[in-house]
């Protein structure tokens, strides 16, 4: 059960904006972000780390928000869709259809924009191995990887 | 005067930069302090007596308002048969299954909660496949089964597992045997599995003071939740309100009634407080409904020509503890039994039965992934033993118009062109140039090709509605009961509507959340049927606005209403476009500069319903059921490593005949997704069941299915042969393309080993125990 003195603020750097919260020691990264903050692009999908529905950057690397505490994530740069706009990346999943129902595309999104800035050259095999991390179950794939492979280029 | 030319071409999905900004809201994004959460206890057994609850100590838990087991909900629900209690009473059925309930402040005051319910059971024997249910002496699952009510079209068999039986009989069946040369028989089959839309299924519901019952759910069909709500529960229709927010994939497995009726006596239970129920990812695998597992017997003749002479069928669906949408599952498979081959001669006895597996619902395809499965492998295997080449028997018996359906109905002008489908996909894949290549590395190329054919599975008066409101800028607000689940029908609805308004689509304005008192009735957003048949009441509300526009507008331009014509944002005298008026000057009532206003503001009304669609006759199954008839042939190519029988799907091919295709993008994309998910199913999903009944991979790290870097390479073509009662000659596409896929992949990994593979799913493991002749 929780006691009172388990519960303090914290400040979490999400989007480039300061925000206080109040955090439990347990309260899962994902919870916090949707429920506490509004920020509800990134999804449960299966909160078991296995679908990247919930991918979040934490200093520009992905993680599964599913998978942190909210704790965990004080004194970092949390980056969640909502904190990205009209960037290359989203342009190319609107250009290429890079989405059918758009559950996964956030993690899709914020994993490629990531992928991208980390490995602008990345070739298919890099490609794969990044976002394997992630399941569509809409697509097939195919849209996506046109729309990765469209960022890249005007990326370049 | 520009030319809209909106039909036909790959415009932008109208919701776009909502679902890349991650602002779009599902269900589950919506969430106010006042709600309460909700979490199920399920069982841990496949079929067992529940010996005691004792639910003490979770409702003394902290935030906890209320703990509910069976016994506080007695009433028999169901989509078409009712056979199922919201909480299992007395007996759990299948491994999953909800046997209590707690709401409480918290979500995860309502999960820590649900651990503390103590469940003893008592085992009972565990019915593990449809066969198995049918024997003498089998445990009988439903034995109340007699008291269930059900609508007319299904025939349940009391005292046996069977949930219904439709039965197909078309010539005669020894003529057919007697005329053939060669004759295969074999077995063909699949576990049950799930669709596993990454959005789990949820629902909220809430009870206003003045009766008005209020319900989000993640639904593909809130007015058949509507409808069942108020018959179930006795409530009058007009004080529900069911609101479907954009869904975050279905297949079919948001079709039905789920979690609504659970949730609402849920709220019922807390005074009519918002109550919010959402499946976590284990429960939505197994506890909610998934798809249907499957067994058939194929008899199938033909002359040493290679003409067809009969089939004989044999079909057991496996629905699982209960029937939901199954019952007319398999009745559609008989249905379309044959897959899209002329066969004079057909009997099929097509059966949805009861067993100790999670239950099934709709999925993409409704009964005919399962059908062509069996009927695309015994057409190989015939092939084989004619030592005919099997996109020739394909060819050469591909029904055309003018053939008769298994239920003796005509396939009319309007049929699309099989044999161009086959042609075409025959050579996207490259047929002649082999269809086994061995490589100098070792490893084996191999290529299979499936047909299909499928039409909506609905009920005989289905419908859609459209209403269109304007804006003071003339532009238009679109009304419709279809709900957006990732298939793009507002996009498509829209793009409708600004061809026959000649107007830019960027003008027309959807409403992503479908709201039950406010839409016009919608029969579901399923069966393929949204844009054919919401598209024909679009396209209704469009003349009505032309009309009701040039009515006005006639009175003041003082001329003929019938010299009218709207076009880019004018309404204009035919032959002398120069006396025009704007569509905003009109639509919402013409002002004359002295101020007099006249006409009013301009409601497009649209409506559409099902055209001559009939029952089937219960002794032979004869009727006209189908609205249209999409044909298809699909074809797979994968390249086999001999030593460990593990492959990659290389290319996947797919021609189908969609009559008019309206946004070329969206279609493609609805075809590769379909394909997608149909290699995932037929090479690697399925519940792998112990033999308690037991699901052992309930989660999405053992339930595997399709990843980034696994799609093949997709070759998509469409023949456009035009359907002529669909809106500018389209037909339905959004589930064909998963038909004939899990038949091509196993017809080429059969060829590809040399060994017959009629068991789903394909994985390496499976293949190298049949190459190797291993049980
Ligand atoms: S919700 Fe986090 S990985 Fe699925
Ligand atoms: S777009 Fe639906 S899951 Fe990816």
């Amino acid at each position: 059960m929780l006691k009172l003195e388990d519960i303090k603020t914290f400040t979490l750097n999400v989007n480039g904006e300061k925000k206080s919260v109040i955090l439990g020691p347990t309260d899962v990264l994902l919870d916090v972000l949707r429920d506490k903050l509004g920020l509800t692009g990134g999804k449960p999908g299966c909160e078991n780390g296995d679908c990247g529905a919930c991918t979040v950057l934490l200093d520009g690397v992905p993680i599964k928000s599913c998978l942190m505490l909210a704790v965990e994530a004080v004194d970092h740069e949390i980056t969640t869709i909502e904190g990205l706009s009209n960037t290359v990346v989203q342009d190319a999943f609107v250009n290429e259809a890079g989405f059918q129902c758009g559950y996964c595309t956030s993690g899709f999104i914020l994993n490629t924009f990531a992928l991208l800035k980390e490995q602008p050259e990345a070739d298919d095999a890099v490609i794969t191995e990044w976002l394997e991390a992630n399941i569509c179950r809409c697509t097939g794939y195919d849209d996506i990887k046109n729309a990765v492979k469209l960022a890249q280029n005007n990326l370049r | 005067m520009d030319h809209f030319e909106v039909v036909g071409r790959s415009v932008i999905r109208k919701e776009s930069p909502d679902k890349v900004s991650g602002r779009v809201k599902y269900l589950n994004d919506l969430s106010s302090p006042d709600m309460l959460h909700a979490a199920l206890k399920t069982s841990t057994h496949a079929h067992a007596r529940i010996a005691s609850m004792d639910i003490k100590e979770a409702a003394a838990s902290p935030g906890v308002r209320a703990v509910l087991t069976g016994k506080d909900f007695p009433q028999y629900l169901g989509l078409y048969l009712g056979d199922k209690t919201p909480l299992a009473i007395n007996k759990v059925r299948y491994y999953g299954e909800p046997v209590a309930v707690v709401v409480a402040d918290t979500k995860l005051a309502a999960l820590r909660a649900a651990e503390l319910i103590k469940v003893i059971y008592e085992p009972l024997p565990v019915v593990d496949s449809p066969s198995i249910a049918l024997k003498e002496g089998a445990p009988i699952l439903h034995e109340e089964m007699a008291s269930y009510a059900h609508i007319s079209a299904i025939m349940p068999e009391p005292g046996t597992n069977i949930a219904n039986r439709t039965k197909i009989r078309k010539g005669d069946i020894k003529s057919g045997f007697e005329a053939a040369d060669v004759v295969v028989a074999d077995s063909f089959s699949f576990p049950p599995g799930d669709h596993v839309a990454m959005e789990p299924r949820a629902a909220i519901t809430e009870i206003l003071p003045n009766g008005q019952v209020i319900i989000h759910s993640t639904t593909q069909a809130p007015f058949v939740v509507r409808a069942l709500m108020a018959e179930y529960f006795g409530i009058e229709p007009g004080k529900i309100t069911v609101i479907a927010p954009p869904i975050g994939g279905g297949y079919g497995g948001k079709a039905g009634i789920q979690l609504e009726g659970l949730a609402y006596l849920l709220s019922k239970s807390v005074g009519g407080r918002k109550v919010k129920l959402v499946n976590t990812r284990e429960q939505d695998l197994i506890s909610s409904p998934g798809h249907i597992g499957f067994e058939a017997k194929v008899r199938l003749g033909a002359t040493k020509e290679g003409v067809l002479t009969f089939a004989e069928l044999s079909f057991l669906f496996d629905t699982g503890a209960y029937a939901d949408y199954a019952v007319n599952i398999s009745r559609a498979a008989a249905i379309a039994c044959t897959g899209p081959y002329r066969i004079p001669n057909v009997s099929c006895d097509s059966l949805c039965v009861y067993t100790n597996h999670p239950f099934a619902t709709a999925y993409r395809g409704f009964g005919h992934v399962e059908l062509a499965f069996a009927i695309e492998r015994s057409i190989d295997l015939l092939a084989e033993k004619l030592g005919m080449d099997a996109m020739e028997l394909r060819l050469k018996n591909a029904v055309v118009a003018g053939d008769t359906t298994p239920t003796q109905s005509v396939l009319d002008h309007n049929t699309g062109n099989l044999p161009e489908c086959i042609r075409r996909v025959g050579s996207l894949i490259e047929w002649d140039k082999g269809t086994v290549i061995k490589k100098e590395d070792g490893k084996i190329i191999a290529k299979g090709m499936g047909c299909l054919w499928k039409a909506p599975a609905m009920p005989t008066n289905s419908d859609g509605g459209a209403i269109l409101t304007f804006n003071e800028d003339g532009s238009i607000n679109l009304h419709c009961g279809a709900v957006e689940i990732g298939q793009g029908i507002k996009t498509g609805l829209a793009q409708l509507l600004a061809e026959k308004l000649q107007m830019s689509i960027n003008q027309v304005h959807v409403v992503y959340d479908v709201n039950t008192t406010v839409a016009p009735h919608d029969w579901a957003t399923a069966a393929s049927r949204s844009l054919f048949m919401v598209g024909r009441a679009v396209l209704d509300a469009a003349d009505d606005t032309i009309r009701q526009l040039c009515h006005t507008a006639a009175a003041v331009l003082r001329c003929p209403e019938e010299d009218l014509t709207v076009a880019n944002g004018m309404i204009f005298v035919k032959d002398e476009p120069s006396i025009s008026l704007k569509v905003r000057e009109v639509a919402l009532g013409y002002v004359y500069p002295d101020g007099t206003a006249v006409g009013g503001q301009v409601i497009g009304r649209g409506k559409y319903i099902a055209r001559r669609l009939t029952s089937l006759d219960p002794l032979n199954g004869a009727g006209n059921p189908a609205l249209e008839w999409t044909m298809g042939a699909q074809a797979i190519e994968v390249e086999l490593d001999p030593r460990d029988c593990s492959y990659k799907i290389t290319r996947a091919a797919s021609v189908m005949d969609v009559g008019k295709v309206i946004n070329p993008h969206i279609a493609r994309g609805q075809v590769i997704g379909s394909i997608g998910m149909a290699l995932s199913f037929a090479g690697k999903e399925g519940f792998l069941l112990n033999e308690r009944g037991q699901v052992q991979n309930s989660d999405l790290r053992s339930y595997k299915i399709l990843r980034y870097g696994e799609q093949p390479e997709y070759l998509i073509d469409f023949v456009e042969t035009p359907q002529g009662d669909g809106p500018y000659g389209m037909r339905g596409l959004g589930e064909q393309g998963v038909i004939g896929i899990p038949g091509a992949l196993a017809n080429a990994l059969s060829r590809a080993v040399g060994k017959p593979l009629n068991r789903l799913p394909l994985t390496p493991e499976e293949i190298w125990k049949s190459k190797e002749g291993k049980k």
